[in-house]
């Protein structure tokens, strides 16, 4: 049995350990991915999981964080909702409470369809107008840029993926980086062909001697090219961007083997890595910070 | 002649479309769905006429929905035949669309008429230095000709009435007998 140790703390960067885990074992190999000894997990890191398990052969064992406290904000989170269908489970999975409330701003949500996507934006609209203002202290004419980010993220599975993905948003104190700050994290990851593949599937790659995925996330993340010839298509990202870079945010794109990001002065991200693990499909992260008065 | 503006209610076109009690304009399909109702409804009423996109009961709006419900449409009208009339005001673009909005027509090259909440028409999106003027000297008169348009502008006649010709191309103004009219709020041709 291959085990593969989740770190303590899951998020975009410490995720990267777990696929380098998976390297040199086959797609249809038995695994575990062992969560026992993890205490913290971003809405990246868990929907990451979930993407992971969807593109395995054959499917993954998994073990439950053994504190009670996260094995519970799993749990609200919706992850073990999914997780069931996806993991053989092992460990003790708390029920979630069923108030409906779970502090979230949108618990793990499955995409596929257009009409998920609307789902998506109108179930956390009065809650994210709310923590905009309220807890990042951002103008209110924020919100319509946030709804429109999250709406052009979701839709990138719809578009592009050719399978489902899930997408999720937390909202909390942010300390890595901005000393308790609060912050917005959108992840928003499926298990699809990816840009790269994408791309090449409606021959929009560029006339370039050197192509591989980081290439590709630069044709489609920064040059805004989409698979559709279409004039009007590929402006998600370049929206994505403006919003973000408006309010001092962060956007990171991992796809196939490569990750590119947005960085703002706050964070010590690199802009672009190459010849990283392989995975499936894309993953998306999006921060935004809680405005400080300068 | 006075002629009746007629006006669309997005918000109910998208409900009609879509057959979901939605108020946001959100992703391709949806866009691609309220457009092609609303080019039905442009056929059916257009003769002559200028109509109004009333987007004041919309919420959110994305990229991609704006770009198939705003974009592409005018990129329609633009290419269809201009003596088959097919002009229209857009009301009700708030200030929390109105960044989308113009960054979508910036990327297509394309401009519209919308009616400020004020009730004054706005020129808005792509759009030259000389056409901005000229488009806002016939505003203010609610019509004109290029050649009592030339001293003030400071160009020659020609030049004038081919920025006019080319707002009017582009359904901005509207060429009548009388000269170029504004679609303004009013919109009444008399």
């Amino acid at each position: 049995m291959n085990v593969i140790t989740v770190p303590p703390s899951l998020d975009d960067q410490t995720f990267e350990h777990v696929l380098d885990q998976l390297v040199d074992i086959p797609l249809d190999a038995k695994i575990l991915i062992d969560a026992r000894y993890t205490t913290w997990a971003s809405p990246f890191g868990l929907t990451a999981l979930l993407t992971l398990a969807q593109s395995r052969a054959e499917k993954p064992l998994f073990n439950v964080p053994e504190k009670d406290d996260t094995a519970s904000y799993w749990s609200r989170a919706s992850f073990f909702r999914y997780a069931d269908e996806l993991f053989e489970i092992h460990g003790k999975v708390p029920t979630p409470r069923t108030t409906g409330e779970s502090g979230n701003l949108l618990e793990i949500t499955p995409v596929s369809r257009s009409d998920d996507v609307h789902t998506v934006v109108s179930r956390i609209e009065k809650k994210a107008a709310a923590i905009i203002t309220g807890n990042l202290h951002l103008e209110s004419r924020a919100v319509m840029g946030f709804a429109m980010t999250l709406s052009e993220a979701c839709q990138n599975i719809v578009e592009h993926a050719g399978c489902g993905g899930w997408v999720a948003a937390q909202n909390y104190a942010y300390r890595k980086r901005l000393g308790g700050r609060q912050i917005v994290q959108i992840a928003v990851c499926d298990a699809g062909v990816g840009i790269r593949q994408s791309l090449e599937s409606g021959n929009r790659r560029p006339l370039t001697d050197r192509w591989d995925d980081g290439q590709a996330l630069e044709t489609a993340v920064i040059q805004g090219t989409s698979r559709f010839p279409d004039h009007g298509r590929g402006q998600g990202f370049k929206g994505i961007r403006g919003y973000l870079n408006r309010w001092e945010g962060k956007l990171a794109v991992r796809s196939g083997t490569a990750r590119m990001a947005m960085v703002p002065a706050w964070d010590e991200d690199v802009v672009r890595k190459d010849r990283l693990a392989f995975m499936p499909g894309t993953q998306l992260l999006i921060m935004i910070p809680e405005k400080i008065d300068r | 002649m006075t002629m009746l503006r007629h006006t669309i209610d997005v918000c109910a076109v998208l409900r009609s479309a879509v057959n979901q009690n939605y108020d946001n304009l959100l992703t391709r399909p949806t866009g691609m769905a309220v457009r092609h109702q609303i080019e039905r409804e442009l056929l059916a009423i257009r003769e002559g006429g200028t109509t109004s996109l009333d987007f004041s009961s919309i919420g959110l709006m994305d990229y991609s929905c704006a770009d198939e419900v705003v974009a592409k449409l005018l990129v329609l009208l633009q290419n269809d035949d201009p003596t088959r009339g097919g002009y229209v005001v857009f009301l009700g673009i708030g200030e929390d669309h109105l960044e989308l909005v113009e960054s979508v027509l910036t990327h297509h090259g394309l401009a519209l008429v919308c009616v400020c909440e004020d009730g004054r028409p706005a020129l808005i999106g792509a759009v030259s230095e000389a056409e901005r003027r000229a488009w806002d000297m016939v505003r203010m008169r609610g019509r004109a000709e290029a050649a009592e348009l030339a001293d003030e502008f400071g160009f020659g006649e020609d030049f004038v009435a081919e920025v006019l010709d080319a707002l009017s191309r582009r359904r901005l103004v509207r060429r009548g007998s009388g000269g170029y009219l504004s679609l303004g709020a009013a919109d009444v041709v008399q």
